[in-house]
């Protein structure tokens, strides 16, 4: 009797682990972009080392490149020299080393974390690396999927393998329906305030049970995705008909009699019944509610209609509230917004960007808020335009952009200024992470919509 | 990476909790295509303040904690993003271990593969080195044991083949390459699975 995790683990195993030796694990698909791939390169080039499996590697740029259409497809230079320097030096290694790069320019390029699964090279069973922390979206498929240093892009490069200790197992076990306005989104933002930000330290989470089988394949990803903000380096969720669905039509997912082949391999990967997990939660769907953050981590997190506690005496806590200009006892609701960012590798998929265009639609963005909607990939823009969103999303007054990760992370020239409120899609509410003193609040693109609307943090159920 | 055996070194302390690794390096900084150079960026929102003069209020701009190589910080340390511009940063700067009584596992394999020593010690030991910054401490790679000015003496856990890395100043590539045959033999056990 074993778990999901074990399954896909032994099956990846070159060497298992001793009590002196970590395994040696194979990867079957190496992710890589702009940021986290220099130095690595690097390595290789200082070792006179070949990529050993350029066929098993997919490239593409998302952290640093801006979504302005005019830095992308115009001719206006890439504002920020350096990340203009990294996209170079990528073209230049994948072109050397011999890796398919989706690059600036392409129709097929997103963010990393949203380009594998839509051209269905994240598959079932598999394991996925890539130098960033979100690569437990592809958990989703039922893959072992997790985020890696320079160092270890390093390793999979030359050897197309890693070393490393097994992790433990977690079920997190959800039953129920989550009620209508309530979202994949604020169901791991629920899982997350739970178990706390280090509650999956050393663990890979299973998300099972009735309400994660209702979901479909982009919120599927939505959860996994944050798995590593409740400090677990991988989530997954067993394969199924809403995953082969997904991937049948995908242009890389096998085909014809490999198609039925493959079918038959990913219909095993299921947790046995009776398989025991070293850890379990149970959460109650249909009792959670839209969740906002209030805090500086993704586990200071609130039911949308709930107060802010009060934990006088907590220093770490105070400095937090005090960062985000808050106070115990404070209502979250009505509380003003400058910045609405919908979009990331957590909710930037077309599942969100309907969301939030059923909010926006023949509404207005509110005085003096700005509402920057970013599609997760190039595909994701396409989709979202013969949808009709786009055009929604302009009427209502949004910055409608190129893809990328954008506002997520304030490395690309889409930031939040500084003591600004930012309620976004994105993944993590760390101080700075969208600019230099920005305050950021996660939550659905629900919220966020609803949000951008009221001009204040605004519970999406009343716009729905 | 240079061998790490011992570390003898006063601390600095940095109390809070759940500090993630975009207050050790801010994303703005991982534009950088080298490893290099970064310890002027560790912890830089923190540590300057708006006007890009230090804040001389934040510990490690404190004139008592220059040429500490030893951070003590509060729980779940590294956590967030996988960068590895935060171990690279704080190396630069001249640290050499980080204690807390958690660690997060991304950024725990990073500090190993580059040579810091990140520490886990109990809740008793922690709450000790966070309300005496400055202690002289020292670090024992090889037995595992950290031993506190106090002269009370914790081990920390630390596995064979990692603790040989760091007194060896071994790189991990070396090892995996050397297992090329049993990769080799993998792939071709499996040449069904789907390449990209």
């Amino acid at each position: 009797m074993r778990t999901l995790f074990d399954k896909v683990w032994s099956a990846h195993e070159v060497v298992a682990e001793t009590p002196e030796t970590p395994a040696v694990l194979y990867i079957d698909l190496h992710l890589i972009h702009e940021v986290t791939s220099p130095q690595a390169f690097s390595v290789l080039k200082n070792l006179g080392l070949p990529v050993r499996r350029p066929d098993r590697t997919l490239a593409t740029m998302d952290h640093s490149i801006p979504t302005s259409t005019e830095q992308v497809f115009g001719n206006v230079p890439i504002k920020v020299d350096a990340a203009a320097r990294q996209v170079r030096q990528l073209e230049q290694n994948a072109a050397e080393f011999g890796i398919e790069l989706f690059g600036m320019r392409d129709a097929r390029r997103g963010i990393v974390h949203v380009i594998s699964p839509e051209l269905g090279t994240t598959q079932p069973g598999m394991t996925i690396v890539c130098g960033d922390s979100h690569t437990s979206t592809h958990g989703a498929f039922g893959a072992l999927a997790f985020g890696i240093g320079t160092t270890e892009v390093g390793h999979v490069f030359a050897t197309q393998a890693l070393l490393q200790r097994k992790p433990k197992t977690f079920a997190v076990n959800v039953e129920g329906r989550l009620r209508p306005g309530v979202t994949a989104k604020d169901l791991i933002l629920a899982i997350i305030g739970r178990i706390g930000v280090s509650g999956g330290t050393g663990h890979v989470l299973e998300y099972r049970g009735s309400a994660i089988r209702a979901l479909s394949m982009d919120e599927r990803m939505t959860v996994c995705n944050m798995s590593i903000e409740a400090g677990a380096r991988a989530g997954m969720i067993a394969p199924d008909d809403t995953t082969f669905a997904y991937l049948e039509s995908k242009p890389r997912a096998p085909k014809g009699r490999d198609w039925d082949a493959a079918l038959e391999q990913w219909r095993a990967l299921r947790t046995d019944p009776g398989a025991v997990f070293d850890r379990s939660v149970d959460i109650d769907a249909a009792q959670l509610e839209p969740m906002i953050t209030y805090g500086t981590n993704p586990g200071m997190v609130l039911p949308i209609g709930a107060a802010i506690p009060d934990k006088a005496g907590d220093e770490v806590f105070a400095k937090a509230l005090k960062y985000m200009g808050f106070h115990g006892g404070d209502a979250m609701l009505g509380k003003p917004v400058d910045v609405v960012f919908i979009g990331s590798c957590t909710n930037g998929r077309l599942d969100d960007l309907q969301a939030a265009a059923q909010i926006l639609r023949g509404r207005k963005v509110a005085p003096g808020v700005r509402l920057l909607i970013v599609p997760g990939s190039q595909a994701i823009k396409r989709a979202a335009e013969t949808a009709g969103y786009a055009d929604i999303f302009i009427a209502a007054g949004a910055d409608w952009r190129e893809s990328g990760c954008s506002m997520c992370l304030g490395m690309n020239g889409d930031t939040v200024g500084a003591g600004q409120y930012s309620v976004s899609t994105s993944n993590r509410n760390f101080e700075g992470r969208q600019g230099v003193g920005a305050r950021t609040l996660l939550a659905s693109p629900y919220t966020a919509a609803a949000s951008a609307v009221r001009g204040r943090i605004t519970d999406p159920r009343e716009l729905l | 990476m240079e061998p790490i055996v011992r570390v003898h070194s006063k601390t600095v302390v940095i109390g809070s909790s759940n500090i993630d690794t975009d207050q050790i390096i801010p994303a703005r900084f991982l534009t950088t295509t080298t490893k290099s150079g970064l310890g002027k960026q560790l912890f830089a929102d923190w540590r300057y303040l708006p006007d890009g003069a230090p804040n001389p209020e934040f510990a490690l701009n404190r004139p008592e904690a220059q040429g500490a190589q030893v951070l003590v910080a509060g729980r779940n340390f590294g956590c967030g993003s996988s960068r590895e511009h935060a171990p690279w940063a704080l190396l630069d700067f001249g640290f050499r271990a980080v204690i807390s009584t958690e660690i997060a596992d991304i950024f725990r394999g990073n500090s190993l593969k580059n040579g810091l020593l990140p520490i886990v010690v109990d809740e008793t030991t922690a709450q000790w080195l966070l309300t005496h910054p400055g202690a002289a401490v020292d670090i024992d790679v090889a037995a595992g044991r950290l031993t506190l000015p106090t002269g009370a003496s914790v081990a920390f856990p630390l596995e064979a083949f990692t603790r040989h890395c760091l007194l060896h100043g071994v790189d991990e590539l070396g090892y995996l390459r050397s297992r090329s045959g049993d990769i080799e033999r993998y792939e071709a056990a499996h040449r069904e699975r789907t390449p990209t």
